[in-house]
């Protein structure tokens, strides 16, 4: 492979968490999910920003959050800036667990996830609500949460195998 | 964990830029914060500028989303394909008189502006349209719509009624320059005035999110409302115009439904009406 293959391989894949969040939240690929007269969505963009803010925040800037929270809410027709505010939570959230974390498992970022979109979840409500007087189902967003909140792990494991697989090694290829 | 090092932690958290991050996260907040705020400016400058971002955003996902689109497309023409040869099969064997029909349709329309002008009914609704592309058709939770290749610019107004065929699908709610959003009628927050035939009762037809069915309310108790009764649009709101078809009725488990005729997920191009 020529050296500017090379560099555009590399770019490509350090910026894989950017281009998956922009990818989620442009092609609206959160699964929505309609039961009885429940429709709700497993929101994938919460899992990326969470994950990514508490492990590598090198790989996904706060300011890329910020505009994926614009063109969400601009493809959504929320009023705009409110998922800025959501995704910048979740990664205050992330970043505060990874301060005072030493040894990570599976587990405990569960529980912190949960934790998070259960504070983000319920600043959006409030803030939809409230401000905004949208209506929303509060069932549809609680059921959407704990769904989301239940399929992490697979994600988890999905962006640990990313992160180990291609970013490691293309640190170390790097390195050489 | 002691006060000292709570606040060096939200210190850190807040106003350390890190490793390749080029602003804090504080303020980012508080951009997030002054963005959300100016929502509560609909006119003047800002509105403008919030439009223009709103068409750039549009505009910027229907090109990237497009090859997805032309896999999705391909999904429904090869299913469609398959479909089709059935469908004929049937449609051999229907009797569609379709030339009769069209003159009786004529006649009643012909009559119908007869009797209009006899009462001097003033004609409230535009007959003008649009054909435009849908941009974007993502599924939210909150709302069921789409976004359309027409705003301010082509003189549609919130309120426009729009169509996909002969049905009625929905009405704008929202208008960009170049772009306008529409909510379907299958949304959790769209509520229809409609009208039954062949009894000419009136309802208000209320989406629940479902693709294929929605919910009629206030009927009244002592209705004539079978299956496979008509559903049309009223105009009893006075922007939408009366005789839209919406779908048909339907019974399951004694409560009556509008089958929607649109499959939503099958739109490409709609019409959307418009004033001068």
């Amino acid at each position: 492979m020529s050296l500017f293959a090379n560099r555009i391989y590399s770019k490509t894949i350090t910026s894989l968490p950017t281009l998956i969040l922009f990818l989620v939240v442009i092609l609206g690929l959160n699964f929505n999910i309609i039961y009885k007269n429940y429709d709700f969505i497993i929101n994938l963009s919460y899992i990326i920003v969470f994950f990514w803010s508490l492990k590598k925040p090198e790989h996904l800037g706060y300011g890329l959050i910020f505009f994926a929270g614009i063109i969400n809410d601009v493809v959504q027709s929320l009023p705009i800036g409110i998922s800025s505010i959501d995704y910048l939570l979740l990664s205050v959230i992330g970043a505060f667990i990874r301060n005072r974390t030493i040894i990570y498992n599976l587990i405990y970022d569960w529980i912190s996830f949960f934790i998070a979109i259960l504070i983000v979840g319920s600043i959006n409500y409030i803030i939809l609500i409230s401000i905004f007087k949208i209506s929303i189902v509060y069932e549809s967003l609680i059921l959407g949460l704990f769904v989301t909140f239940l399929i992490y792990p697979i994600f988890f494991k999905i962006f640990v195998w990313i992160d180990n697989m291609v970013l490691v090694r293309e640190n170390d290829k790097k390195n050489r | 964990m002691g006060r000292d090092d709570l606040v060096i932690s939200a210190r850190s958290i807040f106003l350390n830029k890190g490793n390749r991050q080029k602003f804090s996260l504080l303020t980012l907040i508080i951009v997030s914060l002054i963005v959300l705020s100016l929502e509560y400016f609909k006119t003047g400058p800002i509105n403008q500028f919030r439009a223009v971002t709103k068409d750039a955003v549009s505009k910027t996902s229907y090109f990237i989303s497009l090859p997805f689109l032309t896999l999705k497309n391909a999904y429904y023409g090869v299913s469609n394909l398959l479909k089709s040869n059935e469908e004929n099969k049937q449609l051999k064997i229907i009797n569609l008189n379709i030339e009769e029909l069209k003159f009786e349709n004529q006649f009643l329309k012909e009559e119908n502006i007869r009797l209009n002008a006899l009462i001097e009914e003033k004609r409230l609704f535009s007959d003008n349209y649009h054909i435009t592309k849908i941009l974007l058709d993502q599924e939210s939770p909150y709302l069921r719509s789409i976004v359309i290749n027409k705003g301010f610019k082509h003189d549609i107004k919130i309120g426009s009624a729009v169509r996909s065929g002969p049905y009625f699908i929905g009405k704008v709610v929202g208008v960009n320059y170049l772009t306008s959003r529409v909510l379907l009628i299958n949304d959790l927050n769209s509520k229809i005035p409609i009208i039954i035939e062949p009894n000419g009762t009136s309802a208000i037809v209320s989406g629940n999110g479902s693709k294929f069915y929605g919910d009629i309310e206030y009927l009244p108790e002592k209705n004539q409302v079978e299956e496979g009764h008509i559903v049309y649009t009223s105009g009893a709101d006075g922007i939408i115009s009366s005789g839209i078809p919406i779908g048909k009725i339907t019974i399951k488990n004694n409560k009556k439904f509008v089958k929607f005729f649109t499959d939503f997920d099958q739109i490409k191009y709609v019409k959307v009406y418009f004033k001068k």
